[in-house]
């Protein structure tokens, strides 16, 4: 997906049309190279040209926030549903889904059985997953581990490969830091160094993890504070994709050859970095949604580097 | 004369107002800590040991208040749940939010005489 293809207006016209426009995001790779498509759009053209020659990879859903029924979207389940049905819908799917936190609004045992019925409706073979801050908000931390800790050996982190690329989960939302930011800490920090040693540098390398890896808006906590570190694992792959959830926006950022990327909600947006006390839900008119879900969608693919992409909108 | 005392007066107001604010909550007695707009306020609070202290959400985003070291843990708080904590034990207590921990707050709890 382009920056021109954004701005074809049929396209355009097709993400007004989608009500709660955050859907997922969908990944192909093409010379081993992975390219981000947003969702709606190739389930809408149809004909997008990018994803018909690339391999459909994964596709990356986020930020489902199951059991959230404020007014900023009253219905998170049937949003749900209406992704899932556009996932199972698509020509060519791919066979994981990445599921990049926030599964539920409140750790919540019944939230996480709606979210795994749920998501059990995904006509794909593999669901991976990372937790959200949201997902390990119980007291006893143990609701999200009981459920998917089995990959991770209840550690919340591990890598697997599928087509020649290599696929590493983190978690990054336990033990925070009093600086607010999202944290890996030391022993994750080993064993991904470790994970990554011997490797190729031209294997394809994707790593997700809910808080972004890189500093989005530290006041709010939308970071990591020993990410850096994790760059400097990363800098001699010649392909590497960091995706993230947790804000509720897509922001993409390119830095040498590492494209971080975060993904929408199916849930509800949140306020661009700064916008408003703090990280809340948007409450905008029903009618708005999409113009407020398709904002960052355009400005970030030209402007990587820019952080306040949400001033930008598609309307 | 007339215009010192102008200005005497509100001082005098925001030096008790101050000072009502510093003096602790009397032991067994109940204070509550309301969360809004992304904020523990008061952000610090003096008690007497014995003193129970309740924290409220008024926020529609789900909050937690969690002990830095060892004591206390809420499960999730949703828009105008409450949690309630009884301090026994004199000390520092630092906490946050661990779904924004950004959000930061401290409980002085003083011996009872």
């Amino acid at each position: 997906m382009t920056g021109k293809d954004l701005f074809n207006p049929t396209r355009r016209g097709a993400l007004k049309c989608l009500a709660f426009g955050g859907a997922g995001t969908l990944f192909t790779l093409s010379a081993g190279i992975l390219t981000p498509i947003d969702l709606a759009l190739a389930k809408a053209g149809g004909t997008d040209s990018s994803a018909q020659a690339g391999l459909p990879l994964f596709l990356q859903i986020s930020d489902t926030h199951i059991g959230f029924n404020k007014e900023a979207n009253p219905d998170v389940v049937g949003t749900l549903t209406r992704t899932i049905a556009m996932v199972n819908a698509m020509p060519k799917k791919p066979a994981l889904v990445i599921h990049t936190g926030d599964i539920t609004h409140l750790s919540k045992a019944s939230e996480f059985d709606t979210a795994a019925q749920m998501l059990s409706q995904l006509n794909v073979t593999e669901l991976h997953t990372t937790p959200g801050e949201h997902d390990v908000a119980d007291a006893s931390v143990t609701e999200y581990f009981s459920r998917y800790g089995k990959a991770s050996q209840d550690r919340g982190y591990y890598s697997f490969d599928h087509h020649g690329v290599h696929f590493i989960s983190l978690i990054n939302v336990l033990n925070f830091k009093p600086n607010g930011l999202g944290n890996l800490g030391q022993e994750q920090l080993e064993w991904l160094e470790k994970d990554l040693r011997g490797r190729s540098a031209s294997t394809p390398i994707v790593v997700f993890a809910h808080m972004p890896l890189w500093t989005v808006y530290a006041p709010w906590g939308w970071g990591t504070g020993d990410a850096d570190q994790v760059k400097s694992y990363l800098s001699r792959f010649g392909s590497v994709t960091v995706l993230n959830g947790h804000i509720h926006q897509i922001v993409q950022k390119v830095e040498g050859n590492i494209t971080y990327h975060t993904a929408r909600s199916t849930a509800y947006p949140q306020p661009g970095p700064g916008e408003g006390p703090g990280p809340g839900p948007l409450k905008v008119p029903t009618e708005e949604l999409p113009r407020m879900l398709g904002v960052s969608n355009v400005s970030l693919k030209h402007h990587p580097d820019a952080l306040s992409l949400t001033d930008t909108t598609l309307a | 004369m007339k215009t010192k005392s102008i200005f005497v007066m509100p001082l005098l107001l925001a030096v008790s107002l101050c000072a009502r604010s510093e003096a602790p909550a009397a032991p067994g007695s109940d204070t509550t800590i309301s969360i809004h707009e992304f904020m523990f306020a008061p952000t610090a609070m003096t008690v007497v040991a014995g003193t129970t202290v309740r924290w409220k959400n008024l926020d529609p985003e789900p909050h937690t208040v969690r002990s830095v070291d060892t004591g206390f843990r809420s499960d999730p708080l949703d828009q105008n749940d409450s949690f309630t904590f009884k301090f026994d034990k004199p000390g520092t207590y630092r906490y946050v939010c661990s779904i924004h921990p950004q959000m930061v707050g401290t409980i002085v709890v003083k011996a009872a005489n």
